[in-house]
């Protein structure tokens, strides 16, 4: 009755799909608050209206994703015990400090100061305002960066020992924090968060460029946005391929998924662009390939041997056509803001920034790209390292909680349903906000025209209505 | 016998205060969704809501804190109960999930502002119904063997658990109405009057037939209340609770505006205080205390280190935000 196979690949398939429904609102609120205080800056500094327009427009925009990040967050910190309890009790030590860090260093900071950001602006001065919306963008990274942390140990775990109960004993702090795939995964997951959304702001931009090429906010948000991918793209793919050469290092089957490698290559290896790889036979089918190209990107020398899945004990092979899969969907999307920034670049030497019509098609069009590359950049680290949680040391098969199928199941469809309604629901809301055009006289999210009553709402300071106070007072 | 300072103590010390700091936040707000449907759609609701919009987040944070701080300090606690209580966590996570985004999706879609209104309170409800059930079967005691959870994925559902599951609800319902009372005037002012009345009634009804129940669910709690010398201290609490219930009653009455809150939350210290007293030093009552379940030395001076620097920091800035939106909530324009 009882098939713990069954709740295993349920219990993955419920943190795969939540924890991807989460990093979603991160990649974008980790750009966006950096964004929001980079335009509340250029208003403070030039006191141009435009700056203060577009901070609101996209504040509002910002409390619903960042809303969502949180909600969807608190999921994650509590599944690791409710279906992850044995890698819990085992890597607790471990993992749980660093993310106690997390809490104590970045959720407070930017849960603290997130009201200031949204709901302040009427009540504190406007230097302190500018501090808030720092402290939340600062929190993001904050965040970014215990989170990684914790999850580049799974990845590459050093200066731990283990007792007789089994768990993971830290022994050596900074090699754990620091650990040897820690520093390519945090640049390469915050530049993904900033091009993230810059496609997304450009995409919003080009399409009331495309409606109305005179609208001034618009041309603003457009042009910070190029100009972000055309720097931000370029720089992503050197880290990450550097990023892949240290998997290469530590994680030498992920790489050799992510490549189609099955077989060894004594005398230099292809670089496979296309085909379909074949996990029970060991091949990659119906290849499309450039002979040696892959020792040359993963070891600087034609002839460099490479070793393939054949010199990996079977049972420890990842899944390989979802990892090869992923990997090039990234990696594709990743040239293709390339080009997106070349052509802006071009553009802008032209003159034709906002004139374009066909770049402002191609931005639109690329809005969601960032999203799709993130999943698929996650898809291919998570599944690579598959069968492991803690690589090398803990399977994932024995890091499950001794949970029956059923109950299993029934979180899965419940998760499921809740996500598709609520965040379907939000991010319809926020394809709403983002439908209207940037104009002067933006309100924040504390008052718009559908809620004129928000902003009163929020208790009125003495500064603000000192005779209603005082009458209180009285 | 009294608790040793060692760090496993100071950590359950740490984690008891990120619980309580949870209640004293996360408890009025969710009070306030859970008493929603009382106030009139329109103004009524607007303010009550707008009372706690810029400080909701950082309330639950506490929430992640305590749940965080578990995992890191006591893991093999953590691999148990939350095993143990799958449905009821799943059920409050998700059902923090719809009250969470109603504070924000209610003025993005006023065509179906009822719906979130409705996902406010259902949310609110649930969440609250869950921890105070999760409470109740961590007491009721839960089946371990060896490093893990043991029994079946319906096992915390007992009268004893729904029991303390009900009174969380009354419980946060009152701490919600004393909030108001502090912070609104007006209608919504003496609605609140009105409700915290019948609620601080059946509080205390609650906090009775929880108190009365306990020592009964197991032999040690009985010992730990009851045995000889102890009791002169144990019995402080009961009298403890008595004062402040009549006090708190006496208030309503008079019409105090801030001590009501006051009074309440001194009920809460006091019912985690006792339920201190009922456990210590097992985190998984009858089965594992906190120095089995405790994290590596060095994990607890890694994070105590931490701790002690950013804990006050953050209450010193929770304060600021606090303070910025001090005042009473109105609900018309002032511009
Ligand atoms: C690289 C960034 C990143 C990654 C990989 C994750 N998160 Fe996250 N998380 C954030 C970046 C972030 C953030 C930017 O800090 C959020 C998103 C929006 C927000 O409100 O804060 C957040 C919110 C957030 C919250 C709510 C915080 C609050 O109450 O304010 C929790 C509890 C978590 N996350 C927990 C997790 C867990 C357990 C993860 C791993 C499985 C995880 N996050 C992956
Ligand atoms: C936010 C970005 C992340 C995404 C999109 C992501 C995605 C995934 C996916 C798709 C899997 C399933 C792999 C499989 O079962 O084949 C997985 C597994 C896992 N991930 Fe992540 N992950 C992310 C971050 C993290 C972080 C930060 C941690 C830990 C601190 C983590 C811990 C785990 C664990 C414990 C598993 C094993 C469970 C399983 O196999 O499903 N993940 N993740
Ligand atoms: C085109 C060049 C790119 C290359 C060569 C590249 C390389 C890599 C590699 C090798 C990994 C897996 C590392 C590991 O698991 O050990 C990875 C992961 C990832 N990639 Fe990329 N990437 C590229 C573009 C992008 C783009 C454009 C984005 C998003 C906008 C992105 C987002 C991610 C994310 C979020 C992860 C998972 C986190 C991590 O392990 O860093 N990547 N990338």
């Amino acid at each position: 009755m009882f098939d713990p196979f069954d709740a295993l690949l349920l219990a993955r398939f419920q943190f795969a799909f939540t924890v991807s429904f989460h990093f979603i609102f991160p990649s974008f609120s980790i750009g966006l608050a950096s964004y929001l205080a980079v335009l509340e800056g250029l208003w403070l500094w030039t006191g141009r209206e435009v700056y203060l327009n577009l901070f609101k427009y996209w504040l509002k925009i910002f409390a619903l994703a960042f809303a969502m990040g949180v909600v969807s967050g608190i999921v994650m910190s509590y599944q690791f015990g409710t279906n992850w309890s044995v890698f819990s009790d085992k890597a607790g030590p471990v993992i749980g400090p660093l993310m106690a860090y997390e809490v104590m260093t970045a959720f407070f900071l930017e849960a603290g100061f997130l009201g200031i950001m949204l709901f302040g602006m009427g009540r504190v001065g406007r230097k302190l305002h500018f501090a808030a919306t720092l402290a939340v963008a600062i929190g993001t990274f904050i965040s970014a960066f215990w989170i990684l942390s914790a999850n580049s140990w799974m990845q590459t775990p050093v200066g731990y020992g283990i007792n007789e109960a089994g768990q993971f004993v830290p022994q050596d702090w900074w090699a754990i924090v620091f650990n040897p795939s820690f520093p390519y995964r945090l640049v390469h997951t915050v530049l993904a968060a900033y091009l993230t959304t810059a496609l997304v702001v450009g995409g919003v931009g080009a399409w009331h460029l495309l409606r109305e090429r005179t609208n001034n906010g618009a041309r603003v948000m457009f042009s910070m946005a190029m100009g972000m991918v055309a720097l931000v793209a370029p720089l992503q793919i050197l880290v990450g391929d550097m990023h892949g050469l240290n998997t290469l290092e530590h994680q030498p089957a992920k790489v050799m998924a992510m490549e189609g490698h099955f077989e060894s290559h004594p005398d230099g290896a292809p670089l496979i662009l296309f085909g379909i790889p074949d996990q029970e036979a060991g091949t990659v089918r119906n290849a499309i390939q450039i002979p040696k190209a892959s020792s040359l990107i993963l070891k600087h020398d034609l002839n460099a041997p490479l070793n393939g899945l054949d010199t990996v004990d079977r049972a420890n092979w990842p899944y390989v056509p979802v990892v090869f899969w992923s990997f090039r969907i990234m990696v594709g999307l990743g040239f293709a803001m390339l080009g997106l920034g070349a052509l802006s670049l071009l553009a802008r030497w032209r003159g034709k920034l906002y004139e374009w019509r066909p770049l402002h098609g191609l931005a639109l069009a690329m809005g969601p790209a960032g999203f799709v590359a993130v999943i698929a950049g996650w898809v291919t680290t998570e599944v690579g390292r598959q069968p492991f949680t803690v690589y090398g040391l803990l399977k994932t098969a024995a890091s499950a909680s001794p949970l029956e199928a059923p109950a299993v199941a029934a979180s899965l469809l419940t998760f499921i349903i809740v996500y598709f309604i609520v965040f379907g629901a939000g991010t319809g809301y926020i394809l709403k906000l983002m439908g209207k055009p940037p104009h002067p006289g933006e309100t924040g999210p504390e008052a718009g025209p559908d809620h004129p009553i928000r902003t009163a709402g929020i208790t009125p300071a003495p500064a603000v209505n000192p005779a209603r106070t005082l009458g209180v007072e009285a | 016998m009294l608790p040793v300072l060692d760090l496993p103590t100071l950590w359950a010390f740490v984690i008891a205060f990120a619980v309580f700091a949870y209640v004293v936040m996360d408890g009025f707000d969710l009070g306030i969704g859970i008493l929603f449907p009382f106030f009139a759609p329109g103004p009524e609701r607007d303010s009550a809501m707008n009372s706690v919009a810029p400080v909701w987040d950082g309330n639950e944070t506490w929430l992640v804190l305590g749940g965080g701080g578990l995992m890191a300090a006591f893991p093999l606690a953590y691999a148990i109960i939350l095993p143990a209580l799958y449905a009821p966590i799943i059920a409050m996570v998700l059902a923090l999930i719809f009250r969470g985004v109603a504070f924000e999706f209610r003025w993005r879609d006023p065509g179906h502002r009822r719906y979130w209104d409705f996902a406010f309170t259902t949310g609110s409800v649930v969440a609250t119904l869950a921890q105070g059930i999760t409470l109740g079967a961590l007491l009721q005691g839960i089946a371990v063997e060896g490093r893990s959870y043991a029994g079946g994925w319906w096992d915390w559902l007992t009268p004893f658990s729904l029991l303390v599951g009900v009174s969380l609800v009354i419980g946060y319902a009152l701490l919600g109405a004393t909030w108001l009372i502090m912070k609104t005037e007006g209608m919504v002012q003496i609605h609140s009057y009105r409700l915290a009345g019948k609620l601080a009634i059946g509080l205390i009804a609650c906090i009775g037939l929880v108190s009365a129940a306990t020592p009964f669910l197991s032999g040690a709690y009985y010992e730990r209340w009851f045995a000889w010398p102890q009791v002169l201290v144990t019995a402080q609490v009961p009298l403890l609770v008595g004062l402040c219930s009549g006090a708190l009653l006496v208030g309503l009455v008079r019409r105090w505006e801030y001590w009501p809150f006051l009074l309440t939350l001194g009920l809460f210290g006091l019912c985690l205080l006792g339920l201190g007293i009922s456990m210590f030093p097992h985190v998984v009552p009858n089965a594992v205390t906190i120095h089995q379940a405790a994290a590596p030395e060095a994990s607890l001076k890694f994070m105590l280190v931490g701790a002690s620097v950013l804990i006050p920091i953050i209450l010193a800035y929770t304060g600021y935000s606090y303070w910025v939106f001090r005042g009473k909530t109105g609900h018309e324009g002032y511009h």
